[in-house]
């Protein structure tokens, strides 16, 4: 195993610099919570000499831990970010193919162990700003920043980063400094200068004398030279792969059923385990009478927990019996009260006690309230972890969407060290915010399980538990006013809103509006809130889009046009916005009783301007006919998966806006299951998608959730054009539009 | 252990699972869906919600479509069971619809798959060349990645309606 001697790309020591917002940049900006740094006693070398033995074999040099290169000539790519579908496993070796000019049919990517060697440097790199201050940052070279990016257990997948991060700051940085370090060793060994050589396809070439060397046979000497950071990356230009449709790699093992998810872990001798949470979040577990579960055949353990009863059982179709033949009583926590019609009561009384605007002179003034509910992210697999303690030792085996966190809370759980927990991770069906560490109450739960039983276990939360024991983006409510100048454009805008963090990232709008205010009034419930895909931006993005709309109706104006007055003339959101309208038809005759609805939101520095067409069906339930949606990203780097990531989250913001809501009545929350949690189906989703991109070459955005904070305003200000009601309140399907 | 109470009497069910005769020894109110997961092993099929509402354990008994988190593993005794790791042809070859899946990208965290796939061919085995309208009846299993439009396209591409590579 070979290590590079100097590494400028990392840092020696890790730094022990606290309270640092970590978790920032997943909102999109907006400050969230302070996850503060990881005590951890590694020095950053031995981190990743450690790291290197969990990958690197005979045969195989490591660079940096992030890749290695086998004498066969097989490069492998250590990913730090999960696979739940965003592709993001297939664009990062596109960017590292392209910069280490790889053989792309002898890459592969593999999940990078839960190992500190394997903290994302990256992310922390590209977010740190972000997360401890521009000012800060600008002080540090980069050397600094990745040395307080390592002391992080930063393993997230999230925000929509990997690409725009991990990709820009990492793979395309590594897979440069390979490249040079391969073309070194190639020109020392054959006498000849660097200048001299081309790379291509996992070979370096020296045409003078037609001699070359492959990447596999100069590996092990490369691997002990110095690696540059600062080596030149690739212009536009000259990209083989970023940019070109590519099949994604995890694709074929979803199609035959060889796809392993945390729930499909099979161990032997392995019990399954079943559990029942407190109905009341904060409700704590009174007493339970284990004896109806024991009677059921195949059930072997009930365990007690603070808020919850586990049944431990030979399948899952006992342990779930067992908990159905349980009757445990649990309190309420003093939250018995909470309806989700007490938070919204709250939460405008907050609103309300903003200050009123006064209308421009000659002008219009117009005020509008708007109600999101709880959404729940809904993911396909509900939670499924497994576990097995033994001689004082925890091993694991799930999904998460950043496992180092996981680790280390399931040590904490385990009331044993780091060192002493494996956690092996999986694919996950789904996450969308909901599998984020601190929100995975199964963490601690299968612990509690694992521990109580000297076999390993497999929990398996059921539908009814995942629905009302969610994670759930808060319930929101916000009150905008805006006056229209005399000149017809909008002169002031004042929105208050009342949800639990200050959302002033998303709660901004790409138009020139002179006064223009946002105030947030803290609201927090009894629920966790926590990220839905998009965040902020999904929220937001319905309420400032809907009052544009209505604005525009005010200022007696055609609802593109309108927008368009208000956005800089070349800007990008200009472009994006017009390119919607064009490809949408905007303007086009409709068929009466069919609307186009219009919305642009920019999200984790993307810009996304989407159409909808939609009328409402005799029943009175909303029937989208098309979408079209336009993207700037930047750069694209797999256009094939961007629009599939662009589609989904379209859908996924349908989905929320015609039927989805949490609610609560005596604090516990009233679904249960897909039937009264409606995810839309394909019979209702838009049957075709017109996803085009605008590459402007601008900073690189995220692709992940960006396409959905248009999908619902589009939606509603459809139904206005269609039926002339305003849609204020989501969902749509929780009042009549017929 | 503690539970010495009498044992359920567990009658071992016969049926065919991906044309090998097997033996399931499971008490016979077991869901199907557990059956093949756990004593079989078949992990392909999914539990999604057990309340037949999303379709991630779809599976075919005697050609038929169903929801076997809702099916009775004593109720396929006798009869021939077939779940995503059967479809495709012993040598390892793919279905004409898990080729299509693939050309049209469809999956994404690909945990519904297996039932979307499982719903679609039955479908085009009933249909031959369903219509969109067919489509949206027999496609009722829930994807939340939003892959519908894609689902949608790699159906009309597997029965030769629509060129759809990769192109929802």
């Amino acid at each position: 195993m070979a290590d590079n001697p100097t590494l400028d790309i990392e840092a020696a020591t890790p730094s022990k610099r606290k309270g640092v917002k970590r978790r920032m940049f997943l909102a999109g900006g907006a400050a969230i919570i302070g996850g503060g740094l990881f005590a951890m006693g590694y020095a950053d070398r031995s981190a990743r000499s450690g790291a290197m033995a969990l990958t690197t074999g005979k045969g195989e040099s490591s660079f940096l831990g992030w890749i290695k290169i086998a004498s066969d000539d097989v490069i492998t790519l250590y990913s730090p970010h999960i696979d739940f579908g965003q592709g993001s496993q297939t664009a990062l070796a596109q960017m590292l193919a392209d910069e280490l000019d790889a053989e792309w049919t002898k890459i592969i990517v593999e999940q990078a162990p839960s190992h500190m060697g394997f903290a994302n440097v990256a992310l922390g790199r590209a977010f740190l700003s972000e997360m401890v201050g521009a000012g800060i940052i600008g002080a540090l070279p980069t050397s600094m920043i990745s040395l307080a990016a390592r002391a992080m257990p930063l393993q997230v997948t999230g925000g929509s980063s990997a690409v725009r991060a991990t990709g820009q700051y990492g793979f395309r940085v590594i897979g440069a400094a390979t490249r040079a370090a391969l073309l070194d060793e190639a020109a020392s060994r054959l006498d000849v200068s660097v200048s001299e050589l081309t790379a291509n396809n996992s070979i370096v070439t020296h045409s003078k004398s037609g001699k070359s060397l492959r990447y596999g046979e100069l590996a092990e000497g490369a691997a002990q030279r110095n690696l540059n950071s600062e080596t030149k990356l690739k212009s536009r230009e000259e990209y083989k792969f970023i940019g070109k449709p590519v099949a994604r790699m995890d694709i074929p093992t979803k199609v035959n059923g060889t796809a392993q998810y945390g729930i499909d872990i099979m161990l032997p001798g392995m019990r399954t385990a079943a559990i029942m949470m407190a109905p009341v979040r904060g409700g704590k577990l009174q007493s339970v009478d284990a004896a109806p579960a024991m009677a059921i055949n195949g059930v072997e353990k009930v365990v007690s927990l603070d808020d919850a009863v586990i049944v431990i059982a030979k399948g899952y179709w006992q342990a779930n019996k067992g908990i159905l033949a349980l009757s445990p009583k649990f309190t309420d926590g003093g939250n018995a009260k909470i309806s989700s019609a007490s938070i919204l009561a709250d939460q405008m009384k907050l609103n309300n006690a903003g200050a009123k605007i006064a209308a421009p002179a000659g002008g219009k003034l117009l005020m509008s309230e708007f109600q999101t509910p709880f959404l729940h992210q809904a993911m396909m697999e509900p939670f499924a972890m497994a576990a097995h303690f033994k001689d004082g030792k925890l091993e694991a085996w799930g999904g998460t969407q950043d496992p180092l966190t996981a680790r280390k809370m399931l040590a904490e759980a385990a009331g044993i060290g780091f060192d002493d927990v494996t956690l092996h991770v999986t694919l996950m069906g789904g996450g969308f915010g909901r599998r984020f560490p601190p929100y995975s109450q199964i963490l601690g739960q299968v612990v509690a399980a694992a521990k109580a039983v000297p076999y390993p276990v497999k929990l398996i939360w059921s539908r009814e538990e995942d629905v009302k024991h969610g994670a759930y983006r808060p319930q929101v409510a916000a009150r905008l006013q805006g006056g229209l100048g005399k000149d017809g454009k909008i002169a002031k805008w004042a929105s208050d809103y009342s949800q639990n963090d200050d959302a002033a990232a998303e709660g901004t709008v790409p138009y020139t509006i002179p006064e223009f205010e946002a105030r947030h009034h803290p609201y927090i419930s009894n629920q966790v809130n926590a990220y839905w895909r998009s965040v902020n931006a999904s929220q937001h993005g319905f309420f400032n889009e809907s009052f544009v709309d209505e604005l525009a109706h005010l200022a007696g104006e055609d609802p593109y046009q309108f927008r368009r007055k208000h956005l800089p003339a070349g800007s990008r959101h200009l472009a994006v916005l017009d390119t919607a309208a064009k490809r949408a038809g905007w303007g086009s005759p409709l068929p009466a009783g069919t609307g186009r609805g219009i919305a642009i939101v920019e999200s984790f520095g993307t810009i996304v301007a989407e159409v909808i067409e939609a009328t409402i069906k005799e029943d009175g339930t909303p029937k989208i006919l098309r979408a079209f949606a336009v993207v700037d990203c930047g750069t694209t780097v797999n256009p094939l998966n961007a629009a599939a990531q662009i589609e989904g989250g379209i859908i996924m913001g349908l989905s929320a806006a015609v039927g989805e809501a949490i609610t609560l009545d005596s604090g516990t929350v009233q679904q249960s299951s897909f039937p009264d949690y409606p995810v839309m189906s394909l019979a209702d989703a838009p049957p075709v998608i017109d996803v085009h991109f605008i590459e402007s070459g601008a900073k690189m955005g995220g692709i992940g959730e960006p396409g959905l904070p248009p999908a619902a305003p589009a939606l509603a200000n459809a139904l206005f054009a269609a039926t002339g009601k305003r849609v204020r309140n989501l969902p749509i399907l929780a009042q009549a539009m017929a | 252990m503690s539970n010495q109470t009498m044992a359920v009497q567990i009658s071992p069910v016969q049926t065919t699972v991906n044309g090998k005769a097997v033996t399931i020894q499971a008490e016979p109110d077991t869901p199907l869906l557990w059956a093949l997961r756990e004593e079989l092993g078949l992990t392909g099929t999914k539990f999604g919600c057990g309340v037949a509402a999303c379709g991630a354990c779809s599976v075919h008994v005697n050609g038929e479509i169903m929801r076997s988190c809702s099916v009775a593993v004593a109720d396929v005794e006798g009869k021939s069971v077939t779940t995503i790791e059967g479809i495709g042809g012993v040598d390892g070859t793919l279905h004409a619809v898990q080729q299509a899946w693939i050309d049209a990208q469809v999956p994404q965290c690909g945990y519904c798959q297996s039932g979307q796939i499982m719903a679609a061919v039955a479908l085009i085995k009933n249909t031959g060349r369903p219509t969109h309208a067919q489509i949206d009846e027999a496609m009722t299993n829930i994807c939340r990645c939003g892959t519908y439009p894609r689902i949608r396209s790699a159906i009309l591409a597997a029965t030769g309606q629509a060129a759809a590579k990769g192109d929802a």
